[in-house]
């Protein structure tokens, strides 16, 4: 922790002109790459202040991937835990299944302004390998999906979903072989590729300018339950609830919130078999800062600052990193954040299923899990939003293994 | 002058370049990465890079990976390398040692601490993957307080504005990556090298050694006839993959190349 960080005044104004969150952020990657990131984030820079880019993109958002996705009251969930009302942002409900797409949309959408012919991307659980795949068959632009072997096993819905919209999935066999190694792999192509090639990276980490880039186009999931909130109840929620792995479904939920500072927002990261053992996925409250991937963040590490493989049985939380400025809202307290095991969230995962007829994806079960304490804080009055980041069609598999079930 | 600032001149008045050998730091253990490294000198390394592993090497190509991936099974953390470093140098005061690694380990040490223990063991130079310029003030503030050379990539994506910025602090020599792409899988381009070694020496006036893409003795006697220095890394360390007898096959291969070198502009 820093406790010397001074929390400020305007958290839009972040990141700085270095791609900093307080001490979070940069852009550490090799020479090879240095002049293409620096180039991305100069036409990010005016791509979004063009009127047309955004206009474009509206209008991929609401009719093709279905947004404003629903704000739904879980009655029922509600209910069982006593407490804060509960609201679910069903970003479940987009096409794909999964925040994911928002960011794909936005950043493939200017990969062609940038006349790049070729996209990459790494994924996890499969679901931006899916919204990637998809958004490259919708524009007719070649595909490679790195994911890590361990996950392509685990994941086989989403591989094959991935092969049938066109996209090669070349499954990565280094390392732990899961999130990490396949964002590696995704590092080697783009540092081989430089010329054609655009990474479209799929959560709020990586260098200067994706965690900003990513956050912005994730944020229409916090500016929609802003304006559904204020519709449906006239004032803004006492607190936002997500899961984090990268997090980039939180913090595109948190953002527009930042500067308010009645909203509690709470992250969920994945603590696996628990923190007292070696196999979770806290970043931030069972690791420490380093550099990985582009950015300084929080990391799990030893004490050489060897990378740490993550644990979850939930793919996409399955990282060692978070997206930097999670890290500097950790640091700043500006959000808070607990832990979920793996079994309180197939408990969650069930309770969801039973009383709200919504299979909600693993990851964001870890969200679930910890929203009736958090609803019991807020109290009656109140109101929390859960962000339910995914489905869980592609889950079934997993649940079914550890429940002991075949299928 | 600095023992890489002496090699330099020293081969510059035998008219050749250098031949630098890359190995990973406790690759695949101690004792033989200790074997190696006292052997190059006489099998004909001018330079010695050696590898710091680390677990998520993004530059590096599978050979290299690989050698990360045994070294650190075998347990080799930072401090075992300078360590190798260390025992080198009691009989070895002459060829340059320069370390080749991942901000993380470092960071995590300490840059301070990093530097102190560094310079005590006898390292020369420090070359770290993923710390552009843009973020290396602080890394680069340590290394100068123990007189140890940050040592600059500079690739074909980098253009003449910014080749003025990373050299701006960059000692000892120019390192020229000569292929986009990661280490050990393309091969460089003879034809493509020479004029970018001219346009980094232009703007720099360091030496300019070449790697990544360098694998046999023949690319290596066409890049020293243009360059500084010649790295060969993966080659080497693919032999400790397969062999029997590593320590006597790196050395052979590394004889190979250093011949070559020496012989390139004769």
């Amino acid at each position: 922790m820093n406790a010397q960080t001074p929390a400020p005044n305007d958290y839009d104004a972040l990141p700085d002109a270095n791609g900093r969150f307080g001490d979070y952020g940069g852009r550490y990657v090799a020479e090879t790459l240095m002049p293409l990131v620096l180039d991305l984030e100069q036409q990010y820079e005016a791509t979004k202040a063009d009127p047309s880019f955004q206009a474009e993109l509206d209008g991929y958002l609401t009719h093709y991937v279905g947004r404003p996705s629903p704000l739904y009251f879980a009655e029922r969930l509600t209910q069982h835990h006593g407490g804060a009302r509960i609201f679910f942002k069903r970003e479940e409900l987009n096409h794909t299944g999964a925040h994911k797409i928002n960011n794909c949309m936005g950043q493939i959408l200017l990969a062609m302004r940038m006349g790049k012919t070729r996209i990459i991307a790494e994924t996890g659980a499969g679901q931006h390998g899916v919204a990637t795949a998809t958004v490259c068959a919708r524009f007719g632009l070649p595909c490679v999906v790195y994911m890590g072997a361990v996950d392509v096993e685990r994941q086989k819905p989403n591989v094959f979903r991935m092969n049938l919209l066109g996209a090669e999935v070349r499954p990565v066999t280094s390392g732990a072989a899961t999130l990490k190694d396949a964002m590696n792999e995704a590092l080697r192509d783009w540092v081989t590729n430089v010329s054609d090639t655009y990474y479209l990276i799929g959560t709020a980490a990586g260098p200067h300018p994706y965690p900003a880039m990513v956050r912005d186009f994730q944020s229409v999931i916090g500016k929609e339950t802003r304006e559904q909130m204020l519709a449906a109840e006239g004032k803004l929620p006492d607190a936002v609830i997500a899961c984090v792995g990268g997090g980039s479904n939180a913090i595109g939920a948190f953002h527009p919130f930042l500067n308010d500072a009645s909203v509690r927002l709470v992250g969920v990261e994945a603590t696996g078999h628990g923190m007292m053992t070696d196999k979770h996925a806290a970043s931030l409250t069972g690791g420490r800062p380093g550099v990985l991937h582009g950015n300084k963040t929080y990391l799990l590490q030893d004490a050489d600052g060897q990378i740490l493989d993550a644990h979850s049985i939930s793919a996409g939380l399955d990282y060692p990193g978070i997206g930097p400025e999670h890290s500097f809202l950790y640091d700043v307290k500006r959000a808070e954040y607990v832990g979920c095991t793996d079994e309180e969230a197939l408990d969650a995962f069930k309770l969801c299923a039973e009383l709200e007829g919504i299979i909600p994806a693993l990851e964001s079960a870890h969200a679930i899990a910890r929203v009736g304490e958090l609803a019991r804080e807020v109290g009656e009055d109140g109101t929390v939003v859960l962000i339910l980041s995914g489905r869980g069609d592609k889950d079934i598999f997993t649940v079914a293994k550890a429940l002991g079930r075949t299928i | 002058m600095s023992r890489l600032e002496t090699r330099f001149a020293k081969l510059k008045g035998e008219g050749r370049a250098a031949f630098v050998a890359y190995v990973m730091g406790g690759d695949p253990g101690p004792e033989i990465s200790l074997e190696i490294l006292r052997g190059l000198p006489g099998a004909g390394a001018d330079i010695i890079e050696l590898g710091l592993p680390f677990s998520d090497p993004m530059a590096e190509g599978p050979p290299i990976q690989k050698a990360a991936q045994r070294a650190l099974l075998a347990g080799t953390k930072l401090r075992d390398v300078l360590g190798l470093a260390a025992v080198f140098r009691k009989d070895d005061n002459e060829t340059p040692i320069v370390l080749m690694g991942y901000l993380n380990p470092i960071l995590s040490m300490g840059f301070e601490l990093f530097a102190a223990e560094a310079g005590a063991a006898g390292i020369d130079g420090l070359i770290v993957v993923d710390c552009p310029y843009e973020e290396g003030d602080s890394l680069t503030d340590a290394l100068d307080a123990n007189g140890i050379s940050l040592i600059r990539l500079v690739t074909p994506t980098t253009d003449d504005a910014r080749l003025k910025l990373v050299a701006h602090r960059t000692s000892g020599f120019v390192y020229y990556v000569s292929v986009a792409g990661v280490t050990g899988v393309k091969e460089a381009n003879a034809a493509d090298v020479a004029p970018a070694v001219e346009r980094v020496r232009k703007a720099t006036g360091l030496p300019v050694a070449v790697g990544f893409g360098v694998k046999t003795p023949q690319r290596a006697a066409e890049v020293a006839r243009v360059a500084d220095a010649v790295v060969v890394g993966s080659a080497l360390v693919d032999i400790i993959a397969e062999s029997k007898d590593p320590v006597r096959e790196v050395l052979a291969s590394a004889k190979a190349l250093g011949d070559a070198v020496r012989a390139a502009r004769k």
